[in-house]
């Protein structure tokens, strides 16, 4: 029995520079940004940074699971509060949790929580699924 | 500046977007899935965010894609992408406003197959200052 508030156990994605350039591939979101440090740091970045379009993906893999695969995910939105920073030579972690909001039915609606090193870097994150 | 006359407008896709069991298994990939029946949640993105490039692009749209950060994302699902498809997409910037210098424009982008709409999604962008 799935209730309002009850809280779906968290989980670890980690994120390297031979991820960003996997996901640069599959997507076609080449921008320099994700995986060259020396232009990175040109437009004022700290590092490279992960796409904000793949700690969605993370995200919504961890609600898929959740709900029994990825046709279950009806809904699903985000903001982009921070970017997940990603230095060379190491893995990141982006932690992915969520709490159900809603519940009706099979339609069960999360509100999802995202970090990395601790840093919230998405927002307003929801999800509507259909739970098999 | 985005041209204010742009607003409101659709924009449809010239080409189509076939759908390739490839490219959902390098997607998928990437996120560790292993269900590859339907695409991910999030792949349409693929698209859309291509078709949001060229159409702000546009010298008649004129925004600045070169400081563009991506600001909010939403998908709703009607029916999962699955490989086979042959999208059209249309895109209709929703909203577009300047907040504290910053321009804020959020394209709909609406991919269908046939007369069936898949999945919509919005891009909410952010030119900085």
């Amino acid at each position: 029995m799935i209730s309002v508030g009850d809280e779906i156990a968290p989980r670890i994605f980690w994120i390297d520079r031979d991820l960003l350039k996997k996901y640069a591939d599959a997507s076609g979101d080449q921008n320099p940004i994700h995986q060259d440090e020396a232009f990175a740091k040109s437009v004022g970045l700290p590092d490279v940074i992960a796409h904000g379009m793949l700690t969605m993906a993370l995200a919504g893999k961890f609600v898929s699971d959740w709900a029994g695969g990825p046709a279950a995910v009806k809904e699903f939105s985000a903001r982009f509060v921070k970017p997940v920073i990603v230095p060379a030579g190491r893995k990141v972690d982006l932690t992915v949790g969520a709490t159900v909001a809603e519940v009706d039915g099979a339609n069960i609606r999360l509100n999802i929580t995202a970090t990395s090193e601790g840093v919230k870097v998405l927002g307003m994150t929801k999800a509507l699924v259909v739970k098999s | 500046m985005l041209n204010p006359d742009s607003v409101g407008r659709t924009f449809h896709s010239a080409k189509s977007f076939p759908v390739t069991a490839s490219e959902i298994a390098a997607f998928a990939a990437v996120i560790g899935e292993e269900d590859l029946h339907v695409a991910p949640p999030t792949f349409s993105i693929r698209i859309s965010l291509e078709q949001s490039h060229d159409l702000l692009s546009d010298p008649q749209v004129g925004l600045d894609w070169s400081r563009v950060v991506h600001g909010d994302q939403k998908f709703e699902i009607y029916r999962p992408i699955v490989a086979g498809d042959v999208l059209a997409c249309s895109s209709t910037i929703e909203n577009y406003k300047v907040l504290a210098g910053n321009e804020v424009v959020t394209v709909r982008s609406d991919l269908r197959t046939g007369d069936q709409l898949a999945v919509s999604t919005w891009s909410t962008l952010v030119v900085r200052a």
